[in-house]
């Protein structure tokens, strides 16, 4: 217990911001407003990594919070490319909107 | 003779002739084209006269030697070593074996020179010189090999060189059909080589002696006595007759004599070495190489002798009514062998070898007379279109007379010695009949050989206005060469005098060694030995001749008697007879060739049906199966295939709708199958 918090507590903020994410991810149609629905989804899983590190192992067990870093190192990755290919396909179709690139629907 | 000189000179002279046929075939197209034909004449002469060269410094070396010691031998390398045989590549001189290398490197290379200037115009030139070579070769394989298959080897390869030479000119038929029937009657004696050589070796191996080297053979033959053979003959018998069949064939003895006549279609060089002066002794050589065998098989003896007589008068008859000047020749060496065949069949082992050596001076010499002749007519050979010839072509006349004396035996010349040596063994032997066939013979020798000699060089010219204008002298290399032969014609005789001129038989002595077994011995001391009685048959033999000579020269040359009418004697028939050869080529025909085509005509049919139509069936077979093979690839494997490509393409007609495009269609996709798992895993907890 920290400050009267407990892991239910955080799990349910992680639950919260996931939810969020999906949210964002399904109903926007920016793709950069997909992005970061991505980005939220992501640090939803952060959440619970810290939470269950902290809460959890007991004694100098950080490999939760080695994954936090990971992950957030993955997340700029990803960004990196995601954006990189926002900018492709708004120099292909003036837009970002993701419902105009459907040239590859069967 | 146990302990023979070794020595690694006589390779070479089996080797130099060999050399030169591997350059002029190899090389030869290029170095004429390059550097003209002087080039090759240097190579096929040079390679035969340096053999010619290391032989006659063989020879003094020999002579140097005691003579019962007068051996060398060249062993190059293991041939082979199978069960018991065990043969080398070796090479063995002796008295005989160096004569015989001798005339074949000396009348051979005397032929080569004299081939550079009649060979002189063909395109071939190379060619021809590279078979001459490579018969020089293998007939000094044969007469120098130490061992029976090397002398085989040898007997092959002249066999071969010899086919290859008369269908020299093979874009005429004519020529090339003469080659392969020289080969194939050949063929025939050599099968009978061959049986001999394996009842040789079969008979001195149930004696404990396997062995095919000749000196060895030599030294167990005795061994062989009264050991049976095959055919319920006696061993010996058995073996010394086949191969005396195989000599009928290489020497041109009845009954395989059929090939020499047509062999003259080879150019006239090639007559002159193979076909008078080399190849064709082969068959006396070998029997005098095996004279120990023979000595002990009477039978055989008695059988070599009335064959060579028989041959020796039949032929000569022929030769009078040819008109062909090389089919005369052709004949009048069968006739000449058949001598030389009696005189190694009464034991005159020497003598026949004697005669074998001044047959091939005088018989080279002619053939190289006619061979003048021809060339200076341009190709003409028929004698009837010829005469008058010794005004123009005086060297070539005297050479030919020269060789025409020493053949009929006309003393001093070298025929003289040898033949009439032979004719009196004959009878000395107790042969009455061999010895009164020989002596018609003789006196028929002399009619149709100064027959030949009006025709070609007497009485007015019969030929065309033009060939009379081209006639000409020899030119110079074959003018050297008829006058060195006519010169050998008329003084080599004087190597062996007939004992009751005097007791000089240097060439006698010389092959003593080789003819020292004791059977062969034995035989010698058989017959007469009358001094006196000799001499009246020699006479005998001069009347025969002179008889002979007289006829030609009344019939021929002065006209006196008619040729036409002599041809009507008792009806023609014996013109008939003798102008047909005897009528023995259409007998072979009818006898052999014949039944032989019909033979090869049914195995044709049987070919052609029996044959051809399992194959036939066969294939037909096979196309129903290939037919039926099809309807199965085609409906059930191609059935399969297709079925299964139409299946994926209708799947994948629909299963392309699922590609929206759509990215939060995807997504809600993802969503969907994330919650159906859970509700999967969460009912299945429960």
């Amino acid at each position: 217990m920290v400050n009267g918090l407990t892991l239910n507590d955080f799990l349910i903020l992680g639950l919260a911001v996931f939810l969020l994410g999906v949210y964002c991810v399904l109903t926007r149609r920016n793709a950069i407003g997909i992005l970061m629905g991505i980005e939220l989804i992501l640090n939803a899983a952060n959440i619970n990594y810290i939470a269950f590190s902290f809460f959890g192992g007991g004694g100098a067990n950080y490999d939760g919070q080695v994954f936090a870093i990971f992950v957030i190192m993955l997340a700029a990755a990803e960004a990196v490319i995601g954006l990189a290919i926002i900018l492709a396909i708004y120099q292909n179709l003036r837009t970002i909107d993701v419902g105009a690139a459907e040239t590859l629907s069967g | 003779m146990e302990h023979p000189v070794t020595t690694d000179l006589v390779r070479w002279i089996v080797l130099l002739p060999l050399l030169g046929a591997a350059i002029n075939f190899l090389f030869g197209a290029t170095l004429q084209k390059r550097f003209g034909k002087r080039v090759i004449s240097f190579l096929g002469c040079g390679a035969v006269l340096a053999a010619f060269a290391i032989a006659l410094y063989t020879l003094f070396a020999m002579l140097a030697l005691a003579p019962d010691r007068r051996f060398m031998l060249d062993d190059l390398w293991r041939w082979f070593d199978v069960g018991g045989l065990k043969l080398d590549i070796a090479f063995w001189l002796d008295p005989l074996s160096i004569v015989m290398v001798l005339i074949i490197t000396g009348v051979g290379g005397l032929i080569h020179i004299y081939s550079t200037d009649y060979m002189h115009d063909d395109a071939s030139y190379w060619r021809f010189f590279g078979w001459l070579n490579l018969f020089t070769f293998a007939m000094l394989v044969l007469v120098l090999g130490d061992n029976l298959w090397l002398m085989f080897v040898g007997w092959e390869g002249v066999g071969l060189c010899s086919f290859a030479l008369i269908g020299f000119w093979y874009t005429d038929l004519v020529n090339t059909n003469a080659g392969n029937k020289a080969f194939i009657v050949n063929r025939i004696g050599d099968l009978a080589f061959v049986v001999a050589i394996y009842a040789l070796f079969a008979g001195l191996g149930a004696v404990g002696h396997p062995t095919l080297v000749i000196r060895e053979v030599a030294r167990y033959a005795p061994a062989l006595a009264g050991a049976r053979g095959y055919l319920g003959l006696p061993m010996v018998t058995f073996v010394t007759l086949m191969l005396f069949l195989g000599a009928t064939g290489k020497s041109a003895q009845i009954p395989l004599h059929v090939w020499l006549p047509d062999a003259m279609a080879g150019p006239t060089p090639v007559s002159a070495l193979i076909h008078a002066a080399t190849m064709v002794t082969a068959g006396v050589y070998m029997v005098a190489r095996l004279n120990f065998l023979y000595s002990m098989a009477p039978a055989t003896m008695l059988v070599v002798a009335t064959v060579g007589a028989l041959t020796a008068f039949l032929a000569a008859t022929v030769g009078v009514t040819q008109t062909d000047i090389k089919r005369v020749l052709a004949y009048s060496t069968i006739s000449q062998l058949g001598y030389m065949f009696v005189g190694v069949g009464v034991g005159a082992y020497a003598a026949g070898v004697f005669h074998l050596m001044t047959h091939a001076f005088f018989k080279a010499c002619l053939f190289l007379g006619a061979g003048s002749v021809i060339h200076a007519l341009g190709g003409e050979q028929d004698m009837r279109k010829m005469g008058a010839l010794r005004h123009k072509m005086p060297l070539t006349f005297v050479t030919f007379f020269a060789a025409t004396l020493a053949i009929c035996g006309v003393p001093p010349f070298a025929g003289f010695m040898s033949k009439d040596e032979i004719i009196w063994r004959a009878y000395a032997h107790g042969h009455f009949v061999i010895w009164a066939l020989l002596w018609a013979g003789a006196g028929v020798t002399a009619f149709y050989m100064f027959r030949q000699v009006y025709m070609t060089f007497f009485g007015d010219f019969r030929g065309t206005p033009e060939q009379d204008h081209h006639v000409h002298e020899a030119p110079s290399a074959m003018a050297f060469v008829l006058v060195a032969l006519a010169i050998l014609s008329t003084v080599g005789g004087f190597a062996m005098l007939p004992g009751f001129i005097a007791p000089f038989a240097p060439f006698e002595r010389f092959l003593d060694p080789v003819f020292n077994s004791d059977a062969t011995r034995q035989v010698f001391a058989s017959g007469l030995h009358d001094r006196s009685l000799e001499t009246l048959f020699a006479g005998l033999s001069l009347l025969a001749v002179a008889a002979g000579w007289l006829l030609a020269d009344l019939t021929y040359r002065q006209g006196v008697l008619s040729a036409a009418r002599m041809s009507e004697f008792a009806g023609g028939v014996f013109y008939r007879l003798s102008f047909g050869k005897y009528r023995i080529d259409e007998f072979y025909r009818a006898a052999f060739l014949a039944p032989y085509l019909k033979l090869a005509n049914a195995a044709a049919w049987f070919d052609g049906h029996i044959i051809d139509g399992v194959v036939n069936f066969a294939a037909s077979m096979t196309v129903v199966g290939a037919w039926l093979a099809g309807l199965f690839d085609s409906y059930i494997v191609d059935g399969l295939v297709n079925f299964t490509s139409k299946a994926t393409l209708a799947a994948g007609g629909r299963l392309r709708r699922l590609q929206t495009g759509s990215i939060n269609g995807y997504l809600y996709g993802i969503l969907a199958a994330v919650m159906v798992i859970l509700l999967v895993r969460a009912i299945a907890r429960v």
